[in-house]
């Protein structure tokens, strides 16, 4: 599949004038979101930005039927809703829930993850931009590790939770992870999972100019670098197949990626890190440790070969 | 799963708080800027790169399908300017 930038329809979908920061990942994803799904979108959004973002009523700054829900209440919002849908005869309307990293990892797990043993015919999308950033940058359970927030002014000393494993773990139909700084892939993640029927996850990374501390213009290059450096892979797990996306294929090759420094000096939420060698390393291992993952996910899951054998003789 | 009965929603249906999509729910953001996105159209090439990495949607397409802004909402974040592969976009600074 491939994607004219030109035939992208030229709506209105995030209204200029919302009350977003400049550079805010989350305008980029939502109309990213409402471009490849079309107009029969309602959107389910727990506390965060995107509930702020929506600016002063009685105006709304996206152009979209949006429930704005408490944190722990989205995934079961969203089913709600699927249902109310579904006996009112409207199959064609797509439920997407767009959570923040707080609402799907830490405070909004247990919805989430009823939500994806049921099989619930939803859209989750998680926009991950490793901290509580509405409320002032506070650590959250996917905050990386080394990273300054206002709880962990010395560095995080934990790594970051891996919420796309778990959820494939829970054996959804659809699991993906996304950047903003490849749009095009994210759209293309986003039709093919419109047309798979069951619970769909897409982990979507949205590097914060506010609580990463880099230059707002800096937004699309800072989430292809977290791609290019390998920190963060771009992969897709569809109904027990997974497969690396096109982008991130040629950084399974370790000498491909960019060095994992350029990343971290544009971030000042890493600076307190550069002049240490020994804390860089550990995110060095986090990065072959999580392409090891990978390897194995690939290896075992390939399309079309004989599934999940190999995963059972390494244990 | 079934589909059930049609429902129809009563004519007396409660008044929900609702809100309605609007250009400017907070205001003209223009005057957040400090420095303005200037597009030179001869080196502009129309791949609508910007157009499509803008956060805020101020990004219009022109009749010659080339970009142009629209500086009542702009709010001058430069991602424009950085993503443009031909350096058509420059930032001025307002200030």
């Amino acid at each position: 599949m491939v994607i004219n930038l030109r035939k992208l329809p030229d709506k209105k979908y995030i209204m200029p004038g919302n009350a977003a920061c400049p550079g805010c990942p989350e305008t980029m994803g939502l109309r990213y979101v409402k471009m490849a799904l079309g107009d029969n979108v309602v959107l389910v959004i727990p506390a965060g930005c995107s509930s702020v973002i929506q600016g002063i009523s009685p105006y709304s700054g996206i152009n979209a039927p949006i429930l704005n829900i408490v944190f722990a209440a989205a995934a079961s919002a969203a089913t709600g809703m699927k249902a109310a849908f579904e006996t009112m005869g409207r199959d064609d309307v797509h439920v997407v829930v767009w959570a923040g990293d707080g609402g799907t990892g830490d405070i909004g797990f247990q919805a989430l993850s009823g939500a994806a043993e049921r099989d619930e015919d939803i859209i989750y999308i998680c926009v991950d931009n490793e901290a509580y950033m509405n409320t002032g940058i506070q650590r959250s359970s996917l905050t990386p590790y080394g990273a300054w927030t206002t709880t962990t002014w010395k560095g995080k000393k934990e790594h970051k939770k891996n919420i796309p494993m778990i959820l494939i773990s829970h054996g959804v139909k659809y699991v993906a992870t996304a950047s903003v700084g490849y749009p095009t892939d994210f759209i293309e993640k986003l039709q093919r999972a419109s047309k798979i029927k069951g619970f769909r996850y897409i982990h979507l990374l949205a590097p914060c100019p506010v609580g990463w501390r880099f230059d707002p213009a800096l937004t699309a290059k800072v989430a292809q670098l977290a791609v290019e450096t390998g920190l963060f892979p771009l992969y897709e797990y569809i109904n027990g197949e997974f497969k690396l996306s096109p982008i991130a294929k040629r950084y399974k090759d370790p000498s491909k990626r960019r060095p994992i420094i350029e990343y971290l000096k544009l971030q000042g939420r890493y600076r307190h890190l550069l002049d240490k060698p020994e804390e860089i390393k550990k995110i060095e291992e986090y990065i072959e440790n999580t392409w090891k993952l990978i390897e194995t996910l690939e290896e075992s899951f390939a399309p079309g070969k004989d599934r999940g054998k190999k995963i059972f003789d390494a244990l | 799963m079934g589909q059930g009965p049609i429902l129809q929603a009563p004519e007396t249906f409660f008044i929900a708080p609702l809100s309605r999509p609007a250009p400017g729910s907070v205001g003209k953001t223009g005057s957040w800027r400090t420095s303005k996105p200037v597009v030179y159209e001869d080196k502009c090439t129309g791949c609508m790169l910007c157009w499509l990495y803008c956060p805020e949607n101020t990004i219009l397409k022109t009749s010659n399908g080339k970009v142009a802004i629209d500086y009542d909402y702009c709010k001058g974040c430069g991602i424009c300017a950085a993503v443009c592969p031909f350096k058509a976009i420059d930032m001025v600074s307002e200030v």
